[in-house]
């Protein structure tokens, strides 16, 4: 829970690791990869304050204690959601596995939520571990990360024939919450690695399923904003946008706000910090103070009040986890059922 | 002129063609050594190893075409260095050798239709800016929308639109509209704002692609801070 200015914020951080890629976890032979993967991922701490940032040692592989400091204690998370990257082509023990994180999640049952993976390469083995983990962990949700490297292949899509029987067992296990990474996937290698149409179509074919598309989309946003504007259940992940654009970039941060106020908006907006890239608690800080610069420029973007922070902080995704939120921390009933700003708009414009 | 300093200004034509930024003012170019004899050697550097293939291809061998173009050089090197991949791209690249043939297996075609999606995009997004100059400026949607070619300032923005359109295969006589769709289609007045909601999400995505890339270039070589190019 984070106060400011007496109002209470309720913290769901939609992402957060607990990563191992430390030298004696790197697979033999592919050690450039799994060091190139780690730096790339410091290199990112770097858009942070300096004051945040951690030697590359640290980095690789932190401790439960540096975890708990800097998530709960300093960075105000009420419930952490661990996305886990297995990345075992490159990772012995994987990078940040289901298992790994579940470790941890037991000690904390009701601050961490874990969250499973599926690969649709991985086949007919690959939906019975599926079910496994499902029961295991009582996934709510999974972290669909469509650039691993498996077996010679560099990648997958969501329209794949496969993935479809992947996501029809989610619906089935009750899984609702599909994340999607969209990164640079590096195959086919003439293509935009970063095309989200993938998520598009299978959002349509399963009205049931909330996609959330983790750091929405960048470096394609505009992609993602027209698509996500036609979908009602695509979800924004705002990892590496706060951490990334914040403080290293104010203004442009400000602009991708205001667009994705305006095309996605406050309702389908989630908080994430990508612990531990950042640290949360510089971006739930700066994340509640902010307003756009005092400038004509962002004059005609919605406004970001209160409440919609409420929401993006933890509200939003407390709902598409089914996490309870205590009574102080809701929105009082009546705010709580509004309508997005773009719909009132829309009613305005209906009665005039 | 030096050689050098022409090769400088043949490498300032080439445009990463992601952000729509020259390799030079982007800071891609490590060096650029010139030799008694002519033989030109240049170094490329990116944001980060993993940068993609199909961009760093394209960009190293526009780089070296646009620099053996000169005719007082003779042999030219160019080299991306600290790249995942920078092995099959700089062996085609200095072979001459298509996209294709550095990463064999790996690729349906070639990066032609990559290269036209995103110079639709740096088209609109330039547009867009250009448009918002006139709107500020006073002029009505009906006045932005009924410029032609010719009456747009003679400025690097205006100017790369042109060329943006001739690489494009659409309309570039003077008489033509200024501001047109992908497709060519002219944009009508009363679209006109629909249309710049959307150009603007465009531009704003390739400015903050561009910054991103700025800052991790300057944490990997540990640059100089440069001024943020916001708008």
């Amino acid at each position: 829970m984070y106060e400011h200015n007496g109002e209470k914020y309720f913290v769901m951080d939609g992402h957060v690791h607990f990563w191992d890629a430390s030298p004696a976890n790197w697979v033999k032979g592919q050690e450039q990869f799994a060091k190139g993967w780690i730096e790339c991922f410091h290199a990112y701490q770097g858009l942070g304050p300096p004051d945040t940032h951690w030697p590359i040692e640290k980095f690789q592989k932190y401790s439960e204690e540096d975890f708990v400091k800097d998530v709960f204690e300093d960075g105000y998370v009420d419930v952490g959601l661990f996305l886990p990257t297995y990345l075992k082509q490159w990772y012995t023990e994987g990078f940040n596995t289901a298992e790994r994180n579940a470790r941890m999640a037991e000690k904390y049952p009701d601050k961490l939520i874990v969250n499973g993976r599926w690969d649709p390469r991985e086949g007919e083995a690959g939906l019975k571990q599926l079910e496994e983990d499902a029961k295991r962990y009582g996934l709510k949700g999974v972290k669909l990360y469509t650039a691993e490297w498996h077996n010679g292949s560099r990648g997958w899509k969501l329209t794949d024939p496969e993935s479809q029987f992947f996501l029809e067992k989610c619906q089935e296990l009750g899984i609702k919450n599909i994340h999607v990474h969209k990164g640079p996937t590096i195959w086919p290698l003439d293509k935009d690695a970063f095309d989200v149409s993938d998520v598009d179509h299978v959002a349509t074919n399963f009205p049931e399923l909330n996609f959330i598309v983790e750091h929405v989309g960048l470096p394609r946003i505009e992609d993602f904003c027209f698509m996500a504007t036609q979908e009602p259940n695509v979800y924004a992940g705002l990892a590496v946008v706060i951490g990334g654009l914040m403080h290293a970039r104010p203004r442009f941060f400000a602009k991708v706000m205001g667009e994705l106020l305006f095309w996605v908006g406050e309702d389908k907006m989630l908080f994430a910090s990508d612990y531990a890239i950042w640290e949360p608690k510089w971006q739930v800080e700066g994340f509640v103070d902010w307003n756009y610069p005092a400038d004509e420029a962002y004059s005609d973007y919605p406004a970001l009040g209160t409440e919609g922070k409420k929401k993006i902080m933890g509200l939003n995704a407390a709902k598409l986890y089914g996490v309870k939120v205590p009574q102080e921390l809701q929105l009082p009933p009546d705010e709580a059922d509004e309508p997005a700003a773009r719909d009132d708009a829309q009613l305005v414009e209906d009665r005039a | 002129m030096t050689i050098r300093s022409r090769v400088l200004e043949a490498l300032g034509t080439v445009y990463d063609p992601e952000l729509d930024e020259p390799i030079t003012s982007l800071r891609f170019v490590t060096s650029c050594d010139v030799s008694d004899d002519g033989d030109v050697d240049v170094r490329l550097r990116l944001p980060t190893p993993q940068c993609a293939p199909n961009f760093a291809y394209l960009m190293a061998t526009d780089a070296r075409n646009a620099v053996r173009r000169l005719p007082e050089v003779r042999a030219v090197t160019v080299l991306l260095e600290d790249h995942y991949t920078g092995d099959e791209i700089n062996t085609a690249v200095g072979r001459g050798d298509a996209f294709a043939e550095a990463f064999p297996g790996e690729t349906e075609g070639e990066l032609d239709a990559l290269r036209e999606l995103f110079r639709r995009k740096a088209l609109v997004a330039r547009q867009s800016r250009l448009c918002e100059a006139l709107l500020a400026g006073g002029a009505t949607p009906e006045e932005v929308t009924a410029r032609r070619l010719a009456d747009l300032p003679d400025d690097p923005e205006a100017r790369r639109c042109i060329e943006l359109r001739e690489q494009l295969g659409l309309p570039g006589a003077d008489d033509t509209p200024a501001f047109v769709r992908p497709d060519g289609e002219p944009i009508a007045a009363a679209d006109l704002r629909l249309w710049l909601r959307k150009a603007r999400l465009m531009r704003t995505s390739l400015e903050v692609n561009g910054g991103i890339c700025r800052s991790l270039l300057r944490i990997r070589y540990d640059l100089a801070d440069a001024k943020e190019v916001a708008a």
